[in-house]
């Protein structure tokens, strides 16, 4: 917790900085870090400073990143290709891909890049499920998603395969279905 | 000066394959057959169109401020635009909007004229 306020507490300094671009107003810099400690105190006080609100940097989720840049391109020329051609031959369909994502970062992060890579989005999560309507046919190969579920995975450092005790969680994050 | 010619350069391509992507997404809207196929139309337009043109524009501004704000717009984009595409196709699904399944293929507008002329 107090690792995460840290990090909170710098990101939102060099975020002030990037926005406002004052290093000489002394009003402005007080005025500003006194906002920054206030949403640091606040969100102490929701009890939400924890890895997922402030999901730090790791050198793993950059090569993610890349890795996932070069799938979109891919599947943007696929799907230009596929719009663009006079017969625009298409097979739409809808198929569930298995997560193992243990964690709601996880599964996110999963779902995401389903959605950001054209020609597929997420349509539905349901436990360990994610509904997927996709629309050529090279884009329902199953190994492909088994891949960018390892990688996201990874990026995040999810505990795959992990089961979740649902006796110790409380109720409200359980029903996420009708959501 | 040599380095300001490769720099417009670059932000041109840039531009212009951004530009290229935003057309053809909207070329696909129009085109494909139902609400979820032009989702995947409209999803190429957030990603690779509005990311390209703002790497453009931030190759045209440099090592600056603004070039370090337009990256955190890229960011947000890259975030919150499949989220909202997510939400529009959940939402679907759960009003019972039935998905165009199986093999298409765009009629043939000679074709398409021809039976229209019949049918009258």
């Amino acid at each position: 917790m107090r690792k995460s306020a840290a990090i909170l507490l710098l990101v939102l300094v060099l975020y002030w900085f990037t926005l406002s671009g004052y290093f000489d107003h002394t009003v402005l810099f007080v005025t500003g870090g006194l906002s920054v400690l206030a949403v640091v105190g606040l969100a102490a006080r929701m009890n939400i400073l924890d890895d997922e609100t402030t999901p730090y940097f790791r050198f793993k989720s950059i090569g993610y990143f890349v890795w996932l840049f070069k799938e979109i391109v891919k599947a943007n020329m696929a799907v230009v290709k596929a719009v663009l051609s006079p017969d625009m031959e298409i097979s739409p369909s809808m198929f569930k891909v298995k997560m193992d994502h243990g964690t709601d970062l996880g599964r996110t992060t999963f779902a995401n890049s389903i959605t950001l890579t054209p020609g597929t989005i997420s349509v539905e999560m349901e436990d360990g499920e994610i509904l997927v309507h996709a629309l050529l046919e090279e884009m329902t190969d199953l190994e492909g998603f088994k891949e960018m579920g390892v990688r996201s995975g990874k990026a995040v450092a999810d505990p795959m395969n992990y089961v979740p005790k649902l006796a110790a969680k409380p109720k409200a994050t359980k029903k996420r279905k009708g959501s | 000066m040599t380095l300001e010619i490769i720099q417009l350069v670059v932000s041109g391509a840039f531009l212009i394959s951004g530009v290229f992507f935003v057309l053809a997404g909207a070329v696909g809207v129009l085109r494909l057959p139902d609400f979820y196929t032009r989702m995947h139309a409209a999803g190429m337009t957030d990603t690779l169109g509005a990311e390209f043109i703002i790497f453009g524009l931030m190759v045209q501004a440099g090592f600056t401020q603004t070039s370090l704000k337009l990256f955190l717009i890229a960011f947000l984009l890259f975030l919150t635009s499949p989220t909202a595409s997510h939400a529009v196709a959940d939402a679907a699904h759960h009003a019972g909007l039935k998905p165009l399944l199986g093999k298409f293929r765009a009629p043939n507008p000679a074709e398409v004229k021809a039976n229209k002329v019949e049918k009258h």
